[in-house]
């Protein structure tokens, strides 16, 4: 038993690497891929066929990602050691989509992290890219949409999987992205992004597989019941309204104090300034009755 | 001074005695039994001074008494308790959780009381405005050098009153328990168990056992709603009486003197205009209730030990030493098997405390360095008194790096930087940041103080350039009307420091023999006093006004010329003068 | 043009002296006096009068509109758990606020618009009057005061003084020691264990105690875990540890959370530089730290798979969950305690042992 644990365990290892290695990317060559890949005549046959959706995607691949992943995705590192783009083997579609989906692969230009930005490859595309990198190795594929929705649950199973998810998201989320999701502050520049209205896939798929610097939350670790219950608690919070007024950006006593101080003071003292200016006066004498 | 010109009333019409009508009939009933027509007497019709920065202490004193009402109404539905409970209100989220009865009551007030939730929001707004008005009202006060002799002890109540309302907005926003006021208070854990000693006896104590026990909820609602406004009412009454004691400083200003007090009678127009300001305070804060959500508990959850947020920070005023304790470096010494933690003694037991105690001593520090033991009750521009305004700038400096570093990681996101290299930045910053502010802010003061002697001596700027037969260019200056100028003149000449090498000052007393203590006394006056501009000496001011009246016979050409604009420039009463009548 | 760079004129200079003299302040100008009365609009023109009249009443009519709007929002808009919202944003709360304050407002700027406009506003001028009592009255006073201390020979009876001044002085040692019984002492919470994990360098941990996921309290496996995954954990104790297994609760459960809760992390086995006599706690690249900052407390969870590096988000204080858990930044002083992991018979991640040092903030006597 152990053993097998063991050696799951190893083969997992090879799957993962670092995907915010910093890396050395010319931008001016990425937006030549980028505009070569939208642009280029479409490929033969529909994606339907597996086969061909993974030629499509490895052509992809070869023209947008190899540059930094390898030729074959084996990932590439510069002459002094330094890791341009980690392996890609093993990460599955999930990653893929996510990556890609999100806007944040290709990545633009190397820093502490790789913001979210427009996409720059359709979804038929990214559908491509993602079963080409899936089939470079065993890993988590893209989830169903029954995956995360609670589409066919009574309401009362609903309430119980939002209050569930709730403290599944107190307990592990907001810590980084923090108590309405509206990301916080990592070490070095690192961020944890704002999580309020993304699409419940990416979430999904973030969780699944621990894009850049964030842990992962394998279906070992966290079950895909409370993946699932904690999307339908953010999904919860956007649709609560703002009981009490319009919200500062979710992030806490900063912005409070902030508005207590320029808006607060600042309309007091502009009342205080109101109260002692002298009014108009007129140049008449007063006529004494 | 003209007394003529003063008025014994401000009514139009004079005041008649008539049958006493129904509020003196009244007066009368309450003067048989209470005597108090010889207070009010005085007191109905005492004179206030008219400024809009006179008023910023009024914002505190009503959004104490906003806080007092709105606090109120939330404590007939708030449970002071940490007994566990299962929530089952309103509040979908959140049912079936287990939690304190305090945070499900805050649940309750939220969500199941009609305007408990404004009510809420109104009193945590008016605390923030409560805190940061005091704060506002201190600066007016020590930039105005209204702290001096004989008010050096209602600043230090003032500087008390400060103190006391920082602690009742910790010991506020605590009691929700919620996730982040939990947090808050796990903190205030470790600082007392940081504490030298006695460090987790009292921390025990504290919280009746090891944290976070079962009364510390209980305990700080009792010092919340009890003791601290207790203290408060006590210090804010005194407070006041001083004030009225003391009568209001003013500017100095035509009519204005040491000896007198100029301004409109509490009764009306103070009676009006103060309680408008409260109607407007409490106005404001029911707007940003209504608009703005602050601290929405029902999102933090419960309170958990094991749980905690991004963007964990307490209430702005609490966020300076926060700031404090996130800078500062790691350091513990371990030795003899005890520990002790200067990484978060220095900031947050040590620093605080000196910040205090360094501004409640300012007054007695300024007087004590210039030596003035006179009374004041004019005001002195902050330029005119340089080291002292750039004192508090540094101060202020000082301040507000920490309060950045507070905020780190909230900057951090926005301006997309890394807090660890905002954090390296600011161990350097509040170092240096406040001698920076110290040297600009006098330097700016005394440059002031020069362009003002500059006004005197030669007139204002009037924006017209002259152009001389020979082809220069210059602006002319035209004299300032009488109450410009006399405004302007009116301040001390600072003492000129009695010099150490001799043994007597020019006034033939001897020097102080306090050895060494005198010595530093005699170096801080020096420096507290140099490089200042003295205002021009009656001697200068005529050689001044000689060399203008020069100038104004070579002018004298475009005198009363259409292009000589000046009567139009604010400067002048142009009643019998039009446009066009040149 | 002269201008006075060097600062100090030639006139001799003064010591200030302890009377206000007018001379001191204005030397240069005479003061003119207060400046002649000047009228406003509504004191001459009537027409204006009465328009600012209208104006001020308008102002409190409003204010009344504003009160009805209230009670109004008041019973119309439903809170609880069916809210009526309005873009976004509950209803009652924002039309209560909103009538509040403009009912107050309007009354505020009305009064105010009352006072500027139509109240008389001539300044009038009051003498200040030495904040000391004049010299007679001290003097009086001190004639008073010496007699009074007389007649009670406090002065004379050293023996009435001192045992009075002792006594009443005794009288603060209540004061304090009455608080005695706040809480508990630290060591008695150790010696009496009113619960488990009692005691300020206790937790609930010890040996074979399974490692359980935070919430939902099932215990882990490390076939469960792949690199760069984070639980969030507790001692197993908190979910069975009360009587007959019941899970904890109240005060109990609060405690050992506070001090119990743990991050378990897996990452590579030879990224992690075991510590000294830690070189078998870890099992498979699992490593198990206490949640607890060694700052001041913050429960930390912020995880960089990439650098192992555990940041809180209090104040900032960084660990490196591959070495030890050693600070490399922030103001913590001191690494995270590590829990010595070991998988148990069944193959679940337990612990070898209690931590091996107090959890959480540092404290005097932690040594």
């Amino acid at each position: 038993m152990r053993l097998l644990n063991r050696s799951a365990g190893r083969l997992s290892r090879h799957r993962r690497g670092p995907l915010a290695g910093l890396a050395v990317v010319l931008l001016g060559l990425l937006l030549t891929g980028g505009l070569y890949t939208v642009f280029s005549p479409a490929q033969a046959g529909s994606a339907a066929a597996s086969e061909e959706q993974i030629a499509q995607g490895r052509e992809l691949f070869l023209v947008s990602c190899s540059f930094c992943h390898g030729q074959n995705g084996e990932g590439m590192r510069s002459q002094d050691g330094n890791q341009l783009g980690p392996s890609l083997v093993g990460v599955g579609a999930a990653a893929v989509d996510f990556q890609v989906g999100t806007g944040r692969m290709p990545m633009a230009r190397p820093g502490a992290q790789v913001p979210r930005k427009p996409e720059t490859f359709d979804q038929d595309e990214i559908a491509a890219l993602a079963a080409y990198v899936a089939s470079l190795g065993p890993g988590p594929a893209i989830p169903d949409e029954s995956d995360y929705s609670l589409e066919g649950m009574s309401d009362e199973e609903r309430q119980q999987a939002i209050t569930n998810g709730g403290q599944i998201f107190l307990t592990n989320c907001t810590a980084c992205h923090n108590f309405e999701g509206s990301g916080g502050a990592m070490p070095r520049g690192g961020f944890a992004p704002k999580i309020r209205g993304v699409e419940p896939r990416y979430i999904y798929e973030a969780l699944l597989t621990g894009p850049q610097n964030m842990p992962n939350f394998t279906n070992g670790n966290l079950s895909p019941d409370e993946k699932r219950d904690v999307i339908a608690y953010l999904g919860s919070l956007e649709d609560m309204p703002d009981y009490g007024g319009f919200g500062l950006g979710g992030l806490g006593p900063v912005p409070e104090g902030l508005a207590a101080w320029v808006l607060g003071i600042g309309s007091l003292v502009g009342a205080a300034v109101w109260i002692a200016a002298h009014t108009t006066r007129s140049t008449k004498k007063k006529v004494e009755a | 001074m003209d007394t003529s010109r003063v008025a014994k009333t401000n009514a139009t019409t004079a005041a008649t005695t008539t049958k006493p009508n129904r509020a003196g009939a009244v007066a009368n009933w309450a003067d048989e039994r209470l005597g108090l027509a010889t207070a009010m007497k005085k007191n109905l019709r005492k004179v206030f001074p008219d400024h809009w920065s006179f008023m910023l202490g009024e914002i505190a004193l009503w959004s104490f008494v906003v806080l007092l009402l709105t606090g109120v109404f939330l404590t007939l539905w708030f449970t002071p308790s940490m007994g566990e409970v299962q929530y089952n209100g309103s509040y979908d989220q959140l049912r079936g959780i287990h939690m304190s009865e305090a945070y499900a009551s805050s649940l309750r007030l939220s969500f199941d009381v009609r305007g408990g939730l404004l009510m809420r929001q109104m009193h945590h707004w008016a605390a923030m405005l409560f805190v940061a008005s005091m704060m506002v009202h201190l600066l007016r006060v020590y930039f105005t050098g209204a702290f001096r002799k004989p008010r050096e002890l209602n600043w230090v109540i003032g500087s008390l009153l400060l103190i006391l309302g920082t602690l009742e907005g910790f010991t506020g926003y605590s009691l929700p328990d919620d996730l982040l006021s939990g947090t808050g208070i796990r903190a205030a854990d470790g600082f007392v168990k940081a504490t030298p000693v006695v460090g987790t006896y009292m921390s025990f104590f504290m919280f009746g056992g090891e944290f976070p026990g079962e009364s510390i909820i209980p305990r700080l609602y009792v010092v919340h709603v009890l003791l601290i406004p207790g203290l408060l009412l006590a210090l804010i009454a005194a407070h006041m009486l001083l004030l009225v004691y003391h009568k209001h400083t003013q500017w100095p200003g035509p009519g204005r003197t040491e000896h007198n007090v100029v301004g409109f009678p509490m009764l009306p127009v103070y009676a009006a205009k103060a309680g408008g300001f409260f109607f407007i305070v409490f106005g404001v804060t029911a707007l940003m209730g209504a608009l703005l959500s602050i601290n929405p508990v029902w999102k933090y959850g419960p309170y958990d030990p094991s749980k905690v947020t991004a963007g964990s920070q307490p209430d702005w005023y609490m966020g300076w030493p926060d700031g404090a304790l996130r800078i500062m470096p790691g350091l513990e010494s371990h030795f003899w098997g005890i520990t002790i933690s200067w990484n978060v003694m220095l900031p947050i037991l040590i620093l605080p405390v000196v910040m205090f105690t360094i501004v409640m001593l300012l007054p007695f520090l300024d007087a004590w360095i210039t030596g003035d033991k006179r009374d004041h009750h004019l005001l002195e521009r902050p330029r005119n008194a340089p080291t002292r305004t750039a004192l508090m700038v540094a101060l202020m400096t000082m301040y507000g790096l920490f309060w950045i570093a507070g905020g780190n990681d909230i900057i951090a996101i926005k301006l997309h930087a890394s807090i660890n290299q905002i954090t390296y930045f600011l161990r350097v910053a509040v170092f240096v940041g406040p001698v920076i502010a110290f040297v600009v802010t006098r330097r700016w003061c005394i440059s002031l103080q020069r362009k003002d002697n500059e006004t005197l001596l030669h007139g204002y700027e009037t924006g017209i350039i002259m152009r001389s037969a020979e082809g220069g260019y210059s602006e002319k200056h035209l004299p300032l009307s009488s109450t410009r100028a006399y405004t302007l003149a009116a301040r001390d000449r600072d003492p000129v420091p009695v010099d150490h090498q001799h043994d007597e000052d020019v006034n033939g007393i001897p020097a102080p023999s306090g050895g060494r203590v005198a010595a530093l006394r005699h170096r801080l006056r020096t420096l507290w006093y140099a490089d200042n501009v003295q205002k021009p000496t009656v001697e200068e001011l005529e050689a001044g006004h000689h060399h203008a009246e020069h100038e104004h016979e070579l002018q004298a050409g475009v005198e009363g010329h259409a292009a000589d604009g000046h009567q139009f420039d604010g400067h002048h009463l142009v009643e019998d003068e039009s446009l066009r009548q040149h | 043009m002269s201008s006075h760079d060097n600062g100090h004129p030639d006139v001799p200079g003064h010591e200030l002296s302890n009377v206000p003299d007018e001379a001191l302040v204005n030397d240069l100008y005479a003061n003119p006096g207060l400046p002649e009365h000047q009228w406003r609009p509504t004191d001459v023109d009537p027409r204006a009068e009465k328009r600012a009249e209208r104006q001020v009443a308008t102002l409190f009519g409003l204010s009344a509109v504003c009160t009805i709007l209230l009670l109004v929002s008041y019973f119309a808009f439903d809170i609880g758990e069916d809210p009526d919202v309005v873009g976004g944003v509950g209803a009652s709360n924002l039309f209560i606020g909103l009538s509040l304050a403009g009912a107050l407002l309007f009354i505020g700027t009305g009064v105010i618009q009352w006072a500027r406009k139509l109240m008389a506003d001539h300044e009038i001028v009051e003498a200040r009057h030495p904040s000391a009592s004049s010299a007679a009255d001290r003097e009086a006073t001190l004639a008073a005061l010496d007699a009074g201390l007389e007649e009670s020979g406090i002065g004379r009876r050293p023996l009435v003084r001192n045992s009075l001044l002792g006594a009443v002085g005794l009288l603060g040692l209540p004061a304090v020691v009455m608080l005695r019984d706040l809480g508990p002492t630290p060591s008695q919470v150790a010696k009496d264990k009113p619960y488990p994990g009692a005691g300020i360098e206790n937790t609930i941990w010890e040996k074979g105690m399974r490692v359980v996921r935070d919430v939902v309290g099932t215990p882990i496996r490390p076939a469960d875990l792949e690199i760069g995954d984070l639980v969030n954990a507790e001692p197993e104790g908190i979910f069975n540890g009360g009587e007959d297994g019941e899970p904890l609760e109240g005060l109990a459960l609060q405690v050992n959370k506070s001090k119990g809760a743990v991050v378990v992390v897996r990452m590579e086995p030879e990224e992690i530089t075991p510590g000294d006599g830690r070189e078998n706690w870890s099992v498979d690249g699992i490593v198990c730290y206490s949640k607890i900052c060694t700052h001041v407390g913050c429960p930390i969870s912020l995880y960089e798979r990439t650098t192992h590096h555990l940041l809180c988000p209090c104040h900032q204080s960084t660990f490196d969950l591959a070495d030890s858990a050693k600070v490399v930044f922030g103001p913590a002083a001191r690494p995270l305690p590590q829990l010595p992991l070991m998988v148990d018979d069944e193959g679940y991640l337990v612990a070898q042992s209690g931590f091996t040092e107090p959890v959480g903030p540092s404290f005097w006597e932690r040594g």
